[in-house]
């Protein structure tokens, strides 16, 4: 039932309300509004019990296994949470100027440097507001360095963006926003970026390449400081996209392979909330020669002080991209955690992860799973193609991804990345243990036999979920996309 | 290990099983030229008892301010229960709803406050959500160039009196898509887009930007700025303080036939001040636009046995599915705080939203009388506006901010930057949080500090 249909009008919850409101107004009537807006009037338990039980629906790190490939869901520390949450933080209004400011600006400092330290890169911004946005932000930067080359006269002639195949989709649609051309690099049989394309692809019209490494095939580029020269070479700088760096954390630094400009995202390394699809956060960091273009605001300290710095100072910033600091809240999280881990929790962040992915892995393909590159180790995560089920018994990854639900377990990422067929790509983290990934195995062991013996079975999944497959067609067709009272 | 499960038997068994020696040979396909040294700035980890000391004198450096700043970040009492089943582990650590058999809670709720902001807004449909207001505006404005099939051209009209900084992000945002930002400048004494000032002939325009109120708190001419835009063939841009609708007109009555897109920061439904962010963007359109709109949207559809449950739809939209030629690179956005402001709307209710949003204006205008009859200074512009307002002081803004500050007030936020031209301004706002006493307590000082310089 919809909160709407819990709604009785002249109900309201005097407690959370302002008292005593005079409501004789003197803005002219003609800017006020003449109808009364659709919002719930219900009482404040209708309300919590309502969201409580909507709450209840939902697969969750703190309820399932959610082993989502590029996705790292990993446990969210409660501590996070309720230090960012503390009064002194949630109160403080973005425009306080610094001496207002010191604590949360230590806080940010802080995390600047911690950042640079576990990227390899000289300088941070923590403003960009996601992944997304750190990417536009990247590109953005590679961008502005090549108009100001050639003693700012620019280099018009750089239009084109390299993206390995295998790339997260919002790699070409932030270069294509950024107004470049897309070129696709192909992927080789083992998982690495073809080279011999990649030499064909660079050129005078290359303004940069955007690599994640590990890849979303789940396997460590190996050649990627033969690619760094290669796309250096040809004037065209390299960015990295931090969707992956739950596996080399503390183990290799993506300044060290050769990156100009890189993207994190907090919300998956760094272990802040996914929140139901946010908020994220999508730091930068950079190299030597990409600095000046950094987004605003930045943290500097002087004399012990901490400043906030602004387009004032950065007169060749890409400027701002949020109205004020970003996802402040979800920064203060990721600080807290890094403290937690300190510097010997880095590294053992990817070394596990790298272990039950692995573990997984052995054991998926023990148990008769084809495996997309057999011949590779898995990094922090893998892939299983069910093209052989899909083929011989007409079970599907949709299929096996919704029965798994009815097991109690959130699926992996499917058809994702596009290159497998019929692909699962699945990463457990390092926060999951042991007996966590072998329910999941045996429960993929089960489906199969499920498929073997009763397909109509497993195409029929979930059975156990507040609701069963939907109609993505009539919803896409027929848009209901509001509620009206009947 | 913090936040890692594993035993040494564990270890044990599953290096086993995979074949290996050890954890450090399952990296031995990196280079050993990559493998760094370590790590030399991060430092030696804390428990959790010792980072609670740490965060907590962190923020009480920073706290028990008075704040009389707004400027696009607004101070509201937020319920109890609001952050109470926000942070709910089922809503916390999920992700975005992808399978949504097993994300039917978070699914729901997302209906539910694309009904809430469409209906708020006066719009037919509306998203569910985006960053921030500033980078809203920003893909309001790539929209409009996308869905205006009447205009060929990348021109935007923006009035100066949009908050400066959601101005600067447009641009940035925009810039590379060679859109055209052309500045419409206010009137000195209204503090608004005068309709009567705007071009006869404008040409070629793909959208006008119509803030209401304005970034000054001043309530605009919409009905004739949106008649004009109209008229020439632009689209008509809203953008608009969520709290401001239960008592302003709505977007979608504006002049004739309303406004085209509506976008906005989120914040003031539910979402502390919290230095910035995170807050929300939201963005509703008309219906004829919906596959122009960038973000997540949600559809009521019926699942195999006919039962009702909700999806992710239109979804061809997405740079997950159309890469290159999507309509926008977001993808994570800000779920959880759209949740909050769901059930923030819930419990206070059109009533409550109404109260809010009128104490908070009766407050504000309570404020600028206490500080005019302290003769130091005066309201700047003579325009009816909405919960904020710009004063002109007789001392130097940043002598009134250093020594209120020092006692923990914040008088407002300085704007005589982004508008010299202005002189001694500050843009004060008093919130429904605010005491009679409280308001005093800013008078006086004004007072004092006056008889000091």
């Amino acid at each position: 039932m919809l909160i709407f249909e819990q709604s009785k009008s002249g109900r309201v919850n005097t407690a959370q309300q302002p008292a005593n409101v005079n409501s004789e107004t003197d803005i002219p009537s003609e800017f006020l509004r003449a109808d009364k807006p659709v919002l719930p009037e219900v009482s404040e338990m209708q309300a919590v019990r309502h969201y409580t039980k909507l709450s209840t629906k939902n697969f969750s790190i703190d309820t399932h296994f959610y082993p989502l490939g590029s996705c790292t869901m990993k446990y969210n520390p409660r501590a996070c949470n309720t230090l960012a949450m503390l009064p002194g933080f949630l109160n403080r209004h973005p425009d306080s100027p610094a001496n207002m400011s010191q604590g949360f600006l230590a806080c940010m400092y802080d995390l600047q440097e911690i950042l640079k330290d576990v990227t390899g890169m000289k300088e941070v911004s923590l403003s960009p507001m996601a992944g997304a946005q750190g990417e536009f932000a990247g590109i953005a930067m590679i961008r502005a360095y090549h108009d100001a080359s050639n003693g700012g006269k620019g280099d018009p002639e750089r239009t084109e963006i390299l993206v390995p195949d295998a790339a997260h989709g919002t790699n070409p649609a932030t270069a294509t926003m950024c107004n470049f051309k897309v070129r696709e690099i192909p992927t080789n049989s083992d998982g690495d970026v073809d080279i011999e394309a990649l030499k064909e692809a660079v050129g005078p019209h290359t303004a940069g390449i955007m690599l994640t490494n590990p890849s979303t095939l789940g396997v460590f580029e190996r050649r990627i400081k033969e690619i760094a020269d290669i796309v250096h070479k040809a004037g065209g700088l390299l960015y990295y996209d931090g969707a992956n760096l739950n596996a080399i954390l503390g183990k290799v630094k993506p300044g060290d392979m050769g990156f100009d400009v890189i993207h994190m995202n907090l919300h998956k390394t760094f272990s802040t909330p996914h929140g139901g699809g946010g908020p994220g956060a999508g730091p930068v960091g950079v190299s030597e020669r990409l600095i000046p273009y950094l987004p605003v605001p930045m943290v500097t300290k002087v004399d012990d002080e901490y400043h906030v710095v602004t387009e004032k100072n950065n007169a060749q910033s890409i400027g701002r991209l949020s109205a004020f600091m970003g996802n402040s809240g979800v920064l203060l999280r990721a600080y807290i955690y890094a403290r937690l881990l300190g510097c010997d929790g880095m590294h053992r962040v990817a070394e596990y992860a790298t272990l039950n992915a692995n573990y997984m892995m052995k054991q998926l393909e023990k148990a008769g799973f084809e495996l997309a590159f057999p011949n590779r180790k898995a990094t922090h995560e893998f892939i299983v193609t069910l093209k052989k089920q899909a083929k011989d018994l007409n079970v599907n990854a949709m299929d096996f991804a919704k029965r798994l639900l009815d097991y109690g377990f959130h699926a992996p990422t499917t058809y994702f990345p596009l290159l497998v067929p019929e692909c699962f790509l699945i990463e457990p983290t390092e926060t999951e243990a042991q007996d966590a990934l072998d329910g999941f195995i045996e429960a993929m062991i089960a489906i199969q036999k499920e498929a073997e013996t009763d397909a109509e079975k497993v195409k029929g999944a979930p059975y156990t979920l507040p609701v069963r497959r939907l109609d993505d067609v009539k919803a896409a067709k027929e848009l209901d996309l509001t509620w009206t009272a009947e | 290990m913090p936040f890692i499960p594993h035993t040494e038997e564990d270890v044990k068994s599953m290096l086993a099983a995979i074949g290996a020696e050890s954890i450090e040979s399952l990296f031995d396909e990196i280079p050993a030229e990559l493998r760094t040294e370590g790590l030399t700035k991060v430092p030696e980890g804390v428990s959790e008892m010792e980072i609670s000391r740490i965060m907590s004198e962190h923020a009480e450096r920073d706290s028990r301010a008075l704040c009389f700043a707004g400027a696009g970040a607004y101070e509201h009492h937020i319920p109890a229960a609001v952050w109470e089943i926000t942070t709910r582990g089922e809503f916390y650590s999920a992700y975005t709803p992808y399978q949504a058999e097993a994300s039917q809670g978070t699914l729901q709720l997302l209906y539910e406050y694309q009904t809430m902001m469409a209906s708020l807004t006066g719009m037919d449909i509306s998203n569910a959500s985006l960053y921030d207001g500033a980078s809203a505006l920003a893909e309001a404005v790539l929209m409009a160039i996308r869905a205006n099939r009447k205009s060929k051209s990348k021109r935007i009209l923006m009035p100066r009196t949009v908050h400066p900084q959601y101005r600067k992000v447009a641009h940035n945002i925009c810039k590379g898509q060679g859109i055209i930002f052309e500045e419409l400048d206010f009137d000195m004494e209204g503090g608004h887009i005068r309709a009567d000032s705007l071009p006869k002939d404008p040409g070629d325009i793909a959208a006008l930007v119509i803030p209401q109120p304005n970034y000054f708190g001043v309530l605009e001419d919409i009905d004739a700025l949106t008649d004009w835009a109209h008229e020439h063939k632009a689209l008509v841009i809203a953008i608009v303080n969520p709290t401001s609708l239960a008592l302003l007109k709505a977007p979608g009555s504006w002049g004739e036939i309303g406004a085209d897109i509506t976008c906005g920061e989120g914040q003031p439904l539910g979402a502390p001040l919290s230095s910035g962010g995170p807050y929300f963007g939201f963005m509703a359109c008309r219906e004829k636009y919906v596959r122009q709109m960038p973000g997540r949207i949600i559809g009521r559809t019926v699942d195999l046995d006919g039962k009702e449950g909700f999806t992710l739809t239109l979804q061809a939209r997405e740079q997950h599915i159309r890469r290159s030629k999507a309509t926008s690179n977001i993808c994570t956005n800000q779920g959880l705080l759209v949740t909050a402001a769901t059930i923030y709307m819930a419990i206070v209710g059109p009533d409550g939203l109404t109260k809010v949003a009128q104490a908070s204006h009766n407050n504000t205008e309570s404020l600028v009388k206490k500080l005019e009859s302290t003769g130091k200074t005066r309201r700047l512009f003579n325009r009816p506006v909405f919960h904020e307002s710009v004063m002109l002081f007789d001392l130097p803004t940043d002598e009134l901010m250093m020594e209120m500050t020092a006692r923990k007030i914040l008088p407002g936020v300085d704007i005589s930057d982004d508008y010299p031209e202005l002189g001694n301004v500050m843009l004060i706002c008093a919130t429904e949080t605010k005491t009679d006493a409280d308001l005093q307590t800013y008078a006086d000082l004004v007072t004092k500090l006056s008889k000091k310089s």
